[in-house]
């Protein structure tokens, strides 16, 4: 009884957070499109379900999805690989730049990629417009989501294990599939799931490469909510969202409940060798997709009126006018530097505490079946457009006793929502693969559970939990949807600011995004770098 | 002084342990005794407060520990795999519940050389843990559990990780540095020749539930029941109709099981039991002979010094030693 | 605890600890409006009436005007004037009807006339009949909304060349809707989708406007003839129109206002055009809300965007038209950015009651 009354403490902050930050606004739209006039009809929503071009749009959205989800794994695991256990030369500053596409703005990336197959060298494969450049776009936002997951977990995993089966004649493949990977399954599914979420809910991307040819769940509740008023069929298509995310959700967290406990132990990079030629392939192939758009946009940046110029980076600090938008991109910066501070200690603590509650020794299988529960429950922000949170956020917060709506907290909320889970994602694994008896043995000691959580779980999950910020930070920086929403106009953040630049006309506006977005790039780049820097070689002893 | 009453301990349907009673007193060694499964760990952890209490009570010194955290029952916990922390120096490992108690770090420093020089290991303060060997890692991991005189030492296999020599040694060793802290220690095993080096007291438990307990002599000499005796070591234990046949040879009432040492038979010209060899082998100790009599079965017994070993086949007579034979009590 | 780690330590704590008093927004107050409700009293000048008070004006994200306007306005009335972006007009028009109960300011500005119906079905606005300036007369809704949303801008959506590129290709450009379903002008023209941008669904309109029931025939026409459709604007005059930033189309749906940001700056000349007869014309409207907290301060906002200073600030800072066609446009708008006297027309009424049917439809065709 007083186990679970410590569970229920512990897990007050985060459910109640989530309940009110998630639950709330979401079901407040919903009950718009199932109570239409104050009245339950749930014919309609049956309705839409029925209506082929939905069949279609889950047909693509989920095809699309777990292609990119496949892909990116493909070259992300050998990555993660190449970037945490070889010596590979320039390797933080690598790692630094996978992180750089995750906050680009949607709109600049999508315009990047788009010349690129149309205008740019990769015209003739014909690629314009068709669903393998939305593919390519969704492997370079997330390859860094399996590099940083699946890198953490693969970094401190025990590698006598593969020795011992080389030594019994395994070959480098059989090594990794018998060994190597059971071993490392539960971050590569946690990942998996995270960029699956990802791509199945991506919305600019779908929207700017698919030139409105092609529809996913998240595009077609957009376009019902915003642009036809169809609330029920939104509605319906929410529900339909939230059930396949549920069923993924379960999906992943049973092939996750890997066998056994992996050893970890501090392991030296090693010596490159012959057969680590196709993961430094892979990571030659993923640093490629990643580089070029970016290419595509620093050179873009560097060019005014036909000639290269650093013009647009000059124009940075200036304002150009009176206007009460004109606000200079340092000044964004700033804003989305203490908007990003803010949504990543939000997103730590919460995730932390989640992350520790789902990893904790159950007592019973009621007790066990909540801890897996509160985990799933966290993962399902991922599995709700931005617009039904948005709108639900306006029309639910708006009383005491959550009366939020003013609040300057609500865009840092709204962002750390889409980072909790990848920082659950994250240190999960790595709080699982803790031997519970270490605390139990720090608590014999006189350690109180506090204590323990420092000396025991914090020095082991040290290096997750500064890539799981790293993460936060990033996403909270480059995060744009919500934030249009709910941001104000004399604060904006750095992308708010650069999609406004490109909605006014003039070149010099244009130029002066993409050297914006540069900044952002750069910026996050160097948080990231430093971030490495800080996961100083020898942390692991405390 | 630790006295469980009556304690049981349940996983959701499955009773680990079953209405356990046991007292410890001050400076006692007590060793449980069991096979895998029975309940023995659990019994620790939850004396240790790791695991919730359904029923009874335990208390120490008198106080109920019900409610009290395992943090501040001043105990400490000794694991099979020691669980030492990997990112901690061995230096730091045996300091740490001395740090946490915000001790001068002089002092600290001080007791961690006096522990590790008492567990065999000056000089290994700077060391990863990763770099020593079974034996070492347990000696450490039984520094850092002395470090702060608990109240009462919990160990839970604590040398069933290592080879057999070392495990004989580590015994010896742990033994006495237990007796010479004054240790109080409640541990847990499966061998019964770890417990019978290192502990001063025993109890024995099936199931989770407590089959007989007392001083070391007291159980091996009369253990509670025939699977008793076999976990005890005898390595044969008869009844009935067998165990008549030996009793009566030994001179003794029938009636009774019976668990027989293996030089409880001996090889004799003159002894009253017959049968044939089945095998025989040379030890340092004695020569081992298999031998099946009819109407005991086949029993483990050696032959007198100085005799040649006897053959396969050849018909022996063999005689009881009953200074060297256990007799179980019928129930 | 080894060094390298208490240093780590010692600085995450510090930066956390800046961060709790200076590099959060816990530091910014959100400065909450009163929940006081202030009503006009009759015989007191309403200037007065909210001197002290906060306005919250909605709007959309594309919102600027000068600093300098925004202090006068506060100067002059003693009122607070905070304003809270809400997206595009769509998304603002549907913040607004969902928080039609409670609504999240006092004032919009930002609704336009393929919204405006929408809006005053769900009795987003409240009744005040603002005094316009005559030529805005034109532009007020039919019914019962003319009395409630008060016209501030304008802007039509043509079709735009790059006159520079047919010239360079010695190919003469479109002139007509017609033109674009020419074969000779195939896989040359870049639209904003109808579904997911307001300058799409303005084009849409002048089509439906041009070919009536037939438009569905237009428009297959138009995709069978390589017309490229974008997300939003931005993609569509950046992304892929020659005269906007490296496109590879010279025909896109864009503004009336646009040439005025393409001029050359040694010949003096802009590089492209828009053609005044494929425009359909887009107003911008402001009201007050229902429900407002701040009625008064509303009608205080509304009549100061319709200020000869606000109207003359437009074009620079929205890059749109002032209603009000007495103030002075800037020197290269007067030049180069040409007004439609025609536009087509669709009323507020037909949007409201087709536009879900016929966005649905134009998805169909589109998306096949």
């Amino acid at each position: 009884m007083k186990r679970l009354l410590t569970l229920a403490g512990l897990a007050a902050l985060p459910v109640l957070v989530l309940g009110v930050f998630f639950v709330l606004p979401v079901t407040g739209m919903l009950g718009q499109g199932l109570w239409p006039d104050g009245r339950f009809a749930p014919g309609d929503v049956l309705e839409v379900l029925a209506r082929p071009r939905v069949h279609r749009v889950l047909w693509f959205t989920v095809w699309v999805a777990a292609t990119a989800t496949l892909v990116t794994l493909l070259l992300g695991v050998p990555t993660a690989y190449a970037l945490h256990r070889l010596r590979v030369p320039g390797r933080s500053v690598v790692r630094a730049a996978f992180l750089v596409p995750f906050v680009l703005p949607t709109v600049v990336v999508g315009i990047a990629f788009d010349r690129l197959v149309s205008t740019g060298p990769l015209e003739v494969l014909g690629l314009d417009g068709s669903p393998v450049t939305i593919i390519a776009a969704m492997v370079f936002f997330n390859l860094a989501v399996v590099v940083r997951t699946v890198g953490a977990a693969w970094e401190g995993l025990d590698p006598r294990p593969g020795e011992a089966a080389a030594a019994l004649g395994a070959s480098p493949w059989q090594v990794f599939r018998t060994a190597t990977f059971p071993a490392l399954r539960g971050s590569v599914v946690s990942a998996a799931s995270v960029v699956f979420l990802f791509c199945s809910t991506a919305f600019g991307i779908v929207l700017v490469l698919g030139g409105l040819r092609y529809s996913t769940v998240e595009t077609e509740i957009y376009l019902l909510t915003t642009s036809l008023f169809d609330l029920p069929a939104a509605a319906a298509l929410c529900l339909l969202q939230l059930l396949v995310v549920t069923v993924l959700l379960l999906l992943a967290a049973r092939a996750r409940s890997a066998p056994g406990q992996a050893a970890r132990r501090r392991v030296e990079p090693s010596r490159v060798r012959l057969y680590d030629a196709p993961a430094l392939l892979a990571t030659a192939l993923g640093l490629l997709l990643v580089a070029v758009p970016i290419a595509m946009l620093v050179t873009g940046s560097l060019r005014v009126d036909g000639a290269w110029s650093l013009a647009n980076y000059r124009a940075l600090d200036t304002t150009g006018g009176d206007g009460l938008v004109d606000v200079t991109v340092v000044e964004a910066l700033v804003n989305s530097l203490r908007t990003a501070v803010d949504a990543t200690w939000i997103a730590l603590l919460i995730g932390g505490l989640v992350a520790v509650i789902a990893t904790r020794r159950s007592h019973g299988p009621a007790e066990r079946r909540i801890r897996g529960l509160l985990d799933g429950f966290f993962m399902l922000p991922l599995g709700v457009s931005a617009v039904t949170l948005g709108f639900g956020f306006l029309i639910t917060l708006d009383e005491p006793p959550v009366n939020f709506r003013e609040s300057p907290l609500l865009v840092p909320i709204a962002q750390a929502l889409v980072a909790m889970p990848l920082v659950v994602r994250t240190l999960v694994p790595v709080l699982a693969g803790i031997d519970d008896r270490q605390r139990q043995a720090a608590h014999s000691l006189g350690a109180s559970p506090l204590r323990a959580l420092v000396t025991i779980d914090l020095a082991v999950v040290w290096k997750p939990l500064l890539a799981a910020a790293g993460f936060a930070f990033a996403i909270s920086l480059g995060e744009f949807g919500a934030t249009s929403f709910l941001s104000r106009v004399d604060h904006p953040t750095l992308p708010v600011l650069i999609y406004r630049l490109l909605g006014q006309p003039g070149t010099h506006n244009y130029g002066m995004a993409l050297a914006a977005a540069v900044v952002l790039a750069l910026a996050t780049a160097s948080v990231m770098f430093v971030v490495e820097r800080l996961r100083v070689p020898g942390v692991g002893g405390f | 002084m630790l006295s469980l009453h009556q304690v049981t301990v349940t996983y959701g349907a499955a009773v680990a342990v079953d209405d356990v009673s046991l007292e410890l007193s001050a400076g006692e060694v007590l060793a449980v005794l069991g096979p895998s499964g029975c309940g023995k760990s659990t019994l620790l952890r939850a004396v240790a407060g790791l695991e919730p209490v359904s029923a009874g009570r335990i208390t120490f010194d008198g106080g109920d520990l019900a409610g009290v955290p395992t943090h501040k029952r001043g105990f400490a916990l000794m694991f099979q795999d020691g669980q030492l922390f990997n990112h901690q120096s061995v230096g730091a490992n045996v300091g740490y519940a001395l740090r946490i108690r915000h001790r001068p770090r002089r002092e600290v420093a001080t007791r961690v050389e006096e522990l590790l020089e008492l567990v065999g290991l000056a000089g290994y303060a700077d060391r990863a843990p990763a770099t020593l060997s079974g034996g070492e890692r347990q000696r450490v991991a039984l520094a850092r559990a002395l470090a702060v005189e608990p109240r009462l030492l919990l160990l839970d296999e604590p040398l069933s990780a290592l080879d057999k020599s070392l495990r004989e040694r580590l015994a010896l060793d742990l033994r006495e540095i237990l007796t010479r802290a004054g240790t109080t220690a409640l541990f847990v095993t499966h061998d019964h020749e770890e417990a019978f080096a290192v502990a001063d007291r025993m109890a024995l438990m099936r199931a989770g539930r407590p089959v007989q307990d007392g001083t070391l002599a007291e159980v091996w000499e009369h253990p509670a029941d025939s699977e008793a005796a076999s976990f005890l070591g005898y390595p044969t234990v008869l009844d009935g109709s067998a165990a008549d046949a030996v009793l009566t040879a030994a001179g003794l009432p029938v009636g009774d099981g019976v668990a027989l040492r293996r030089s409880a038979l001996r090889v004799s010209a003159e002894g009253p039991l017959h049968g044939v060899v089945l095998s025989s082998r040379v030890t340092p100790d004695a020569v081992r002979v298999e031998v099946d009599v009819p109407g005991v079965g086949v029993v483990a017994s050696v032959t007198s010094d100085g005799t040649a070993p006897p053959s396969p086949g050849q018909e022996v007579r063999l005689e009881v030693a009953r200074n060297r034979l256990a007799v179980i009590p019928r129930r | 605890m080894n060094r390298a780690l208490r240093t780590t330590l010692a600085t995450i704590t510090a930066l956390t600890l800046t961060g709790a008093a200076s590099c959060t927004l816990l530091a910014d107050d959100g400065d909450d409006s009163g929940e006081t409700k202030i009503e006009a009293t009759d015989g007191v000048d309403p200037a007065d009436a909210i001197a002290g008070t906060t306005v919250t004006l909605v709007t959309h994200d594309s919102f600027n005007l000068p600093k300098k306007l925004i202090r006068q306005f506060q100067k002059d009335t003693g009122a607070t004037l905070k304003i809270r972006p809400s997206g595009d007009a769509g998304k603002l028009t549907n913040a607004l009807a969902l928080s039609q109960s409670n609504p999240i300011g006092d004032v919009a500005f930002g609704v336009d006339n393929t919204f405006a119906s929408r809006a005053v079905d769900e009795d987003v606005f409240a009744t005040y009949a603002a005094e316009l300036p005559g030529s805005a007369e034109k532009l007020r809704l039919d019914g019962d909304a003319g009395d409630k949303l008060a016209p501030i801008d304008q802007a039509s959506v043509c079709v735009n060349v790059d006159t520079a590129w047919f010239e360079k290709n010695d190919q003469e450009p479109p002139t007509s809707l017609d033109d674009l379903t020419d074969p000779a002008y195939k896989d040359l023209t870049v639209i904003p989708g109808a579904a997911t941008s307001s300058p799409g669904l303005a084009f849409l309109l002048a089509t439906i406007a041009e070919y009536g029931d037939d438009w569905p025939d237009y428009w297959t026409d138009l995709v069978g003839n390589g017309a490229e459709l974008t997300e939003g604007w931005t993609d569509a005059y950046y992304g892929g129109f020659t005269g906007g930033g490296d496109g590879d189309r010279p025909i896109v749906v864009s503004y009336d206002t646009s040439p005025a940001f393409t001029v050359d700056k040694k010949t003096g000349e802009t590089t492209t055009a828009a053609l005044l007869d494929t425009c359909f014309r887009q107003v911008e409207y402001a009201g007050v809300l229902e429900n407002a907290n701040n009625p008064v301060g509303g009608q205080a906002v509304v009549d100061w965007l319709l200020s000869p200073e606000v109207q003359a600030a437009l074009p620079d800072n929205m890059y749109v038209f002032p209603v009000d066609d007495s103030v002075a446009l800037p020197k290269e708008w007067a030049k180069f950015a040409q007004q439609p006297t025609e536009p087509y027309e669709v009323s507020a009424d037909d949007i409201s009651e087709h536009r879900a049917e016929w966005l649905t439809e134009w998805t169909d065709i589109v998306s096949r």
